[in-house]
């Protein structure tokens, strides 16, 4: 990774021009062509250092639901249970944590309704209660990685 | 529905990813019959209406070495947990910073914060740092770091 690829990843984190040729614009920024900037991006894409370039949706405002679910499962159910959970396609990420709540995913769905239709689900399948804990308020979101 | 028909269609179309090409919204326009100025219209039609947040870059963190991705929980008085939240997303380090509620007796937490960092060493001095900074000693936090990722992804819609 040399100083273009950081450039490209700490600036197209924060927002992309969305325009006919966009990486032709963006490019300019960087001082390199629309096909190294492409070829730079495939080649970030490929090794997975990057996921996408991608919308970040408001999902109240799309009328869906969204929230941060736990659960506390045994040790020795613990993979059997992470497969279960993540069988939902609604399920968008899904972390190990050291508590005594161990497991911690995000559950993003069509409609407010569908989060405890899942949780219900997956309480059922798994015999682990699910705690879950919508966001009540934002105090902030600047997810972004500096490199 | 908020959406359109043709609006779910292009988020159907755009939700893993732009095409890394020349003219990506002419290659989206072409799976929609579409042209790519209708296309245009769409997108800035979804993001004028705050549908679509932000159009970005999404890195794999975990890749670009910030393996320590810490959630750090705090019981703030519920008269406080304006000031508290404010506050803390205020400091550079906090990449997330939400109200949530308690599920008691077994989660006492109601503020939760993330903070990625590269090593959890680092990232538990910068907890130390934000306690001090904000007079946060009568305030119990735990901190959670994530063990294995299970699962990354973004949302679906559609």
């Amino acid at each position: 990774m040399d100083a273009i690829d950081r450039a490209i990843i700490n600036k197209l984190q924060k927002g992309f021009p969305i325009c006919p040729q966009p990486y032709a614009q963006a490019a300019e920024e960087f001082g390199i062509s629309e096909e190294e900037l492409i070829s730079r991006l495939q080649a970030m894409l490929d090794d997975k250092r990057l996921s996408r370039f991608g919308p970040l949706y408001n999902a109240e405002r799309m009328g869906g639901g969204l929230s941060l679910c736990a659960m506390a499962v045994p040790k020795e159910d613990f993979e059997q249970v992470a497969e279960q959970v993540n069988s939902y396609p609604e399920v968008a990420h899904n972390y190990a944590r050291d508590h005594e709540l161990n497991m911690w995913f995000v559950l993003a769905t069509e409609t407010p309704e569908r989060i405890d239709q899942v949780l219900g689900e997956i309480q059922a399948q798994t015999g682990c209660p699910v705690y879950n804990m919508p966001k009540k308020q934002e105090f902030f979101v600047g997810l972004h990685f500096e490199l | 529905m908020v959406l359109s028909d043709t609006e779910q269609r292009l988020i159907g179309l755009i939700q893993d990813g732009l095409p890394i090409s020349r003219r990506p919204w002419a290659e989206i326009g072409q799976q929609m019959n579409l042209d790519e100025q209708q296309v245009l219209e769409q997108v800035r039609s979804l993001q004028e209406r705050g549908l679509i947040k932000r159009f970005g870059l999404v890195v794999r963190h975990h890749e670009l070495g910030y393996t320590a991705n810490a959630m750090v929980v705090w019981d703030v008085p519920d008269d406080q947990v304006q000031r508290v939240g404010k506050a803390l997303g205020r400091h550079d380090c906090v990449t997330l910073c939400y109200q949530r509620p308690r599920r008691l007796p077994r989660w006492p937490y109601n503020l939760f914060c993330m903070i990625h960092g590269k090593d959890r060493e680092r990232v538990l001095d910068i907890i130390e740092e934000l306690v001090e900074a904000e007079g946060l000693q009568e305030i119990p936090h735990e901190v959670l770091f994530s063990g294995e990722r299970f699962k990354q992804r973004g949302a679906k819609y559609l």
